[in-house]
């Protein structure tokens, strides 16, 4: 990364998507990771944006922070909006209505309209294979409504409504994997990023607007307000939560499992969690059952790619002469 | 000409939105709409009509999908029922908040539980204040007409607004009617291309969904009020066109011989040509009887309504559909309240009944009214009367 900081002006487009003025807290990763994300694209696209976060702090009356078409309707439905879109630009163009060609439909939102309340619409949209690129923002809780714990909050997080208390840890179960059930549905592209990786993110959005058919990509980004950290730490606490396997960077081509980096030691998790305010009450014990469960995951996705590059090399050997039986 | 052929209600719903020429159709499975659903599916999978079928996976999909397309600019379709009506409310308050045109066919039928599969009205009372343009149909010939009608209606620059076209479940929806189609120069002359005003388009950003701070949200809210209200004009307008195209007259409160009439029942939906066949039988008795029908139930026809039972003594009202601990049927609610302030206005007689797929035969209606006739003479203490229930 350290080699491209010199050329950044020049890698990354000017023209704002995602422009200032808008409410987002201060240090908030998520603004940070969509202006990124579609500084990526270029301006054939259509916003299909869940409630959430980053719909309220860019679109209040009559002012708005997009400069690419852009609509919000519900909470849990921005998959099948996205469907709608997509369909009926198709047949727009296929009945020689003055539709644009090539219009990639992305939809955005939060983990909880992904992961929770969006997940039945976004399991259809991706099934039906609609052309479009799904985008979520995980700052692992309900932080536009104040901090309530999601499926995709971690273990042993401590939310407004996972309160950690005498008679809890906080979180008490293990994030949702949603990377893995976009997989399984065997969609040419998912991938996981994170604002702290800038041009792996922008690279990974690039790369999925490319593809046709459905493409997802998950972004962790970092809440200073729902994490209770510092405002100053966002970069730095998706670096962490990257190097201590926490969350790993990798994508899936076609089911092809693929790490984006190459990390030869994790970083211990504790690096991680202790840098943040909703981790502060956990024991040592429960720090070390967060350790472990990481490195079992950790250790399966290195497989999972290990896999991946070896029937990357089996095919090719096989398209070499022999055919199949 | 075109001629009159026997057809299934569902299937000729589904050749009028073939006729519509319709770019996107998301739908999702529910009795007694499926044949209409099924019917397009077959249609677009045949090249019959050129569109997208989007097989959503919930009712709550179909109409977010339906958000989607209808903001991209494409005449968008679908139908329900029921729990899937029930299931898409809150998306519906979004369609026409949005001012979007989609164009829904509803057959309606009871909710659970227990759960019915059968006609009644209780789904389409739960969506009275959605903001939607709301017709209701009696037989097969209206829901091909007002199909065709909901989409010039909706896509009106002066409109903008989603319709509903609803036709009862089964009692419509599955029956064979004989059914003028019209022919496709007839709805292509009828029928201008849609042409939202201000499509999602890469080419000149839009911004659609935002949220209203306190002191815009009235304004959004009486702006979407006025242009429902408004929107009357237009629809009486397209069914003068189209009368003037097809010959079939429709009104917003339609007569059967109750002008000059003392006793006069309002029907809404199939039960309105039963109650038709007791209205004669009875006035061949020399009952001085009539019959009026909601054809418009949003906007509500005020002042039609009003002309149409000025002159009247009793007025017997059937509702297919509880206002659980209210004041009785939700279609006498509003009658009662349209008429509260008139002077001479009738005695209201509000009837529940026909739920859950009950038939009422012509005996039944006669009945009904004669029990009605009874009780704006004596009175009652009931709000309203439940009708044929077993005690």
């Amino acid at each position: 990364m350290e080699k491209y900081a010199v050329y950044v002006p020049r890698l990354v487009q000017k023209k704002e998507k995602f422009a200032p003025g808008h409410r987002a807290c201060i240090g908030c990763g998520e603004a940070l990771a969509i202006r990124l994300a579609f500084k990526a694209l270029d301006n054939n696209v259509v916003v299909a944006n869940a409630t959430g976060c980053m719909e309220i702090v860019a679109s209040q009356l009559p002012y708005t922070t997009w400069h690419l078409p852009w609509i919000h309707t519900l909470f849990e439905n921005t998959a099948a909006v996205a469907s709608g879109i997509e369909a009926a630009y198709k047949v727009m163009r296929r009945k020689g209505m003055p539709v644009p060609t090539d219009t990639k439909v992305v939809a955005i939102a939060g983990d909880g309209g992904t992961s929770d309340i969006g997940l039945q619409a976004l399991s259809g949209a991706m099934e039906r294979g609609h052309d479009f690129v799904y985008i979520c923002f995980d700052n692992e809780a309900y932080m536009n409504t104040g901090i309530q714990r999601s499926s995709a909050t971690p273990f042993g997080a401590a939310t407004t409504t996972s309160p950690a208390g005498k008679k809890s840890i906080g979180q008490f179960s293990w994030k949702k994997n949603m990377p893995e059930i976009a997989v399984a549905h065997n969609i040419p592209y998912v991938a996981t990023a994170c604002h702290s990786y800038p041009f792996d993110l922008m690279e990974k959005v690039r790369k999925a607007a490319a593809i046709k058919g459905p493409a997802y990509v998950h972004v962790l980004s970092v809440c200073p307000t729902g994490w209770r950290s510092a405002t100053d730490t966002v970069i730095r606490l998706g670096r962490l939560a990257v190097e201590t396997g926490m969350f790993p960077l990798y994508e899936v081509e076609n089911g092809k499992y693929k790490m984006s980096l190459n990390i030869p030691k994790l970083r211990p998790v504790k690096d991680y969690l202790k840098q943040q305010g909703r981790f502060r009450h956990l024991s040592d014990d429960i720090i070390q059952k967060i350790q472990d469960r990481v490195e079992i995951e950790y250790q399966k996705l290195l497989e999972k790619a290990k896999y991946g590059s070896k029937t990357t090399k089996r095919k090719s050997r096989a398209g070499a002469g022999k055919v199949p039986a | 000409m075109t001629t009159r052929v026997g057809i299934e209600v569902s299937i000729a719903v589904a050749d009028a939105v073939r006729l519509t020429n319709t770019d996107v159709i998301a739908a999702y499975p529910i009795t007694p709409q499926t044949h209409i659903v099924e019917h397009l599916a077959e249609l677009v999978a045949n090249g019959e009509l050129d569109a997208e079928y989007i097989p959503v996976e919930s009712e709550h999909s179909a109409m977010s999908a339906c958000l989607g397309s209808a903001a991209a600019g494409a005449r968008t379709f679908t139908a329900t029922s029921s729990q899937g009506l029930a299931l898409m409310n809150e998306v519906l308050y979004v369609a026409s908040g949005m001012r979007l045109p989609i164009v829904m066919a509803v057959a309606n039928r009871a909710l659970s539980a227990p759960l019915s599969i059968w006609c009644d009205h209780s789904d389409m009372m739960s969506v009275r204040d959605t903001g939607w343009i709301q017709i209701i149909v009696e037989n097969g010939q209206q829901a091909v007409d007002n199909v065709i009608c909901a989409f010039r209606i909706g896509e009106d620059r002066r409109v903008l607004l989603p319709v509903m076209v609803h036709l009862d479940g089964f009692n419509l929806t599955h029956v064979i009617e004989p059914i003028v189609l019209p022919e496709q120069r007839e709805v292509d002359k009828f029928l201008p291309t849609n042409k939202y005003p201000l499509p999602l388009n890469p080419d000149k950003p839009v911004a659609m969904g935002d949220f209203a701070p306190p002191v815009i949200f009235t304004e959004a809210k009486w702006a979407q009020e006025m242009n429902l209200r408004d929107s009357k004009k237009v629809v009486l307008e397209c069914w003068d066109e189209f009368y003037k195209a097809f010959g079939r007259m429709y009104k917003p409160v339609e007569k059967y011989h109750s002008d000059g009439a003392g006793i006069i029942l309002l029907t809404i939906g199939s039960v309105g040509e039963t109650a038709s066949v007791a209205i004669d039988e009875l006035r061949a008795d020399d009952e001085n009887i009539g019959q009026v029908r909601l054809r418009l139930w949003r906007p509500f026809p005020f002042e039609e309504l009003r002309q149409a039972v000025k002159d009247a003594e009793v007025l017997i009202i059937l509702d297919r559909a509880i206002s659980f601990g209210g004041p009785g049927g939700p279609v006498a609610s509003e009658v009662k309240a349209a008429l509260y302030n008139q002077v001479g206005r009738p005695k209201i007689v509000s009837f529940v009944g026909a739920l859950g797929g009950r038939d009422i035969t012509v005996a039944g209606f006669k009945n009904m009214i004669k029990k009605g006739i009874e009780i704006a003479r004596t009175g009652s203490k009931n709000e309203y009367e439940i009708y044929g229930v077993r005690e």
